[in-house]
């Protein structure tokens, strides 16, 4: 019983980032070091480095002085030696910004719950209740993954409308778990097809509810598939713009990625200090989590995908 | 032993009972456990996708109730060059980004499945650009791509390739380059590394037995990888054509449509037509116009897939 999580996080650590060290070193002996150093490190430093630069330049560019800004004659514009936090001063100090991100976090974790519950309920009623036609809806819902938001945002906006929620954070938490749902619930359906069948027949011949088997049996066993499944809804509200661009309208409401893109694109010549500053700010905090949680990550996207 | 075992076996006879008995409520129960996500996929999903088709038919503008207009919307727009034009790109884009995301993804998933130190530090390093929420990596992109501040101008300028700063996103061509540039960028990480997931179930001794029997490094790739990995090819790609194909943030943050309307795709032209002119039932057409592109998309690999599984001989499951 105890063992079992442990046994599900290492198949997924097979499966994702940590590889067959066992097996995939296999024929590598075959091919020479300087054969090596052309066909695989050096086009793979370049990918990385394209893949990365972006993100320097960012963060070089928000620490960097307006005026060696825009001088790349006297002075070397990949590197500076007198950083300055002014513009992260400006940012926090001199904008929303703190506001804004705020709306973010709140609206992303709103809409994450509100997702995660209804999928988790969706999910297993799909896998374990079996209940008639259940195959088919889970079909549909995999069709509504593929409902993109950019032919939904204009219809929407009027329902929005109609419901009196235009330009309320209430709106975002109510639209994005369309975006949420179908993808958390094909994964947490994975998740719980690897559950053992035995252990909710146990529960059922002790007499346990079917809400008791959900919350003391199934749940904690399919921890790692709620983290992952947690991590990228959260990751995907973050990342939203069309929505949250169409249904919000005043400066203080607005999430970052909106905000940033109008409110901070003016005429100013010195704007990009700030407007890198405020997206790298905007980034940290996803790229911090995904740090912690690299492992889920990976499941998370390879999971959607397979099923 | 068997006084441990004679337990068991008494529950094991009333659990099909249990279950038995669950059977004719199991439907109602699955029905309250669907309430919460039904709710929601119906309230925001199935009713605006109907009402966006609808509004397509009417002449609805922000503020006032439209009427029925019949096809009025569409021939509207059938007669609309810039309508044209938007397709016209989208398609390029879609194409264009697909192609080159899946060849470079399949590359470097292929790099990146080979043994070498820091394996797991660079895999999770290149899955970076697709978590940054793409708005704010469209905005570096921005800026590297300035007019006048350009790093990349400056670069080639002292290396003494150009003379004068390439307008990147102000000249049409260079433009739908850069934008196409910044899309397969985001989208590579995300091919790459479910590429790699598929990568890492075919079994090694495959290649083993291939090379053995004097098989090159193509043709161990060609017969062997490539007829694995095709059930996730096909999955991965539709999701990478469909979202490229509705991409609109990233256009936003860059040209906004511009310059001339040459990276105008269908979802910022509707965004624009619709919410930012007012013309609701317009904007409702041109979204609606993309629903045959995509009912397509995900048909072609739909049928991909099928066709592969029959091939191999394998169950439909």
């Amino acid at each position: 019983m105890t063992d079992l999580p442990a046994s599900k996080v290492d198949l997924k650590a097979v499966l994702s980032t940590s590889a067959r060290v066992d097996n995939s070193e296999g024929m590598s002996y075959l091919q020479s070091v300087p054969r090596r150093l052309v066909t695989l490190y050096l086009p793979l430093t370049i990918i990385v480095v394209v893949l990365l630069f972006p993100f320097y330049w960012m963060a070089l560019t928000s620490v960097k002085p307006d005026d060696q800004l825009l001088d790349l004659d006297r002075f070397n514009p990949f590197w500076t030696w007198n950083p300055t936090f002014k513009h992260f001063h400006k940012l926090l100090f001199e904008s929303y910004y703190p506001h804004w991100l705020w709306n973010t976090m709140y609206v992303a974790i709103c809409a994450t719950i509100l997702s995660i519950i209804a999928s988790v309920l969706a999910a297993y009623a799909i896998v374990r209740l079996r209940y008639k036609g259940a195959n088919l809806v889970g079909g549909l819902i995999f069709l509504a993954y593929l409902v993109p938001p950019s032919i939904l945002f204009i219809p929407l906006a009027t329902v929005v409308f109609q419901y009196g929620l235009f330009d309320s954070p209430l709106a975002l938490i109510l639209t994005y778990p369309t975006i949420l749902i179908p993808f958390s619930t094909w994964l947490l359906m994975g998740y719980f097809k690897t559950i053992p069948f035995e252990l909710e027949e146990c529960a059922l011949i002790d007499g346990a509810s079917r809400w008791q088997i959900l919350i003391k049996i199934v749940l904690p066993l399919a921890i790692p598939g709620l983290i992952s499944a947690f991590i990228f809804c959260f990751t995907l509200c973050w990342n939203e713009f069309i929505y949250a661009l169409t249904f919000l309208q005043s400066t203080s409401n607005k999430t970052v990625p909106v905000a940033i893109v109008n409110e901070f694109v003016d005429g100013d010549i010195y704007r990009w200090g700030s407007l890198m500053a405020g997206a790298l700010a905007g980034s940290l905090p996803l790229v911090i989590l995904y740090a912690f949680f690299v492992e889920h990550y990976v499941s998370a996207m390879t999971g959607a995908v397979k099923e | 032993m068997a006084d441990v075992a004679i337990p068991r076996a008494k529950p094991q006879m009333s659990e099909d009972n249990a279950w038995t008995r669950l059977k004719h409520n199991r439907n109602w129960l699955g029905f309250w456990f669907m309430v919460p996500a039904m709710a929601f996929l119906i309230f925001f999903l199935a009713y605006p996708l109907g009402l966006g088709i609808w509004l397509s038919f009417t002449d609805t503008r922000i503020g006032r109730v439209g009427h029925f207009v019949a096809t009025e919307n569409y021939e509207w727009l059938w007669d609309d060059s810039i309508f044209w034009l938007s397709v016209f790109n989208t398609l390029l884009y879609t194409f264009v980004a697909s192609a080159l995301k899946f060849a470079i993804g399949l590359y470097l998933a292929l790099l990146l499945n080979e043994n070498m130190p820091f394996k797991a530090m660079l895999r999770a390093m290149v899955l970076i650009p697709f978590i940054v929420p793409t708005v704010l990596s469209a905005l570096a992109f921005w800026w590297i791509f300035d007019s006048q501040f350009s790093i990349i101008s400056w670069s080639l300028k002292h290396l003494g390739l150009i003379n004068q700063n390439i307008n990147f996103l102000g000249d049409t061509t260079w433009a739908r380059i850069c934008v196409i540039f910044a899309n397969i960028w985001r989208g590579v990480p995300f091919v790459a590394i479910t590429l790699l997931a598929g990568l890492q179930t075919v079994s090694p001794s495959l290649y083993e037995a291939a090379t053995l029997d004097g098989a090159t490094r193509w043709q161990n790739f060609r017969f062997i990888t490539y007829p694995l990995l095709t059930p996730i090819i096909a999955v991965v790609m539709t999701f990478s054509v469909l979202f490229t194909f509705t991409d609109f943030q990233l256009i936003w943050a860059m040209t906004r449509g511009g310059p001339v309307n040459a990276t105008h795709l269908m979802a910022t032209l509707s965004y624009q037509r619709a919410i930012i002119a007012g013309q609701l039932g317009e904007g409702a057409a041109i979204s609606s116009a993309m629903i045959p592109f995509l009912l397509a998309a995900i048909m072609v690999s739909w049928f991909g897939l099928q066709r592969r599984k029959w091939q191999q001989g394998e169950n439909n499951d």
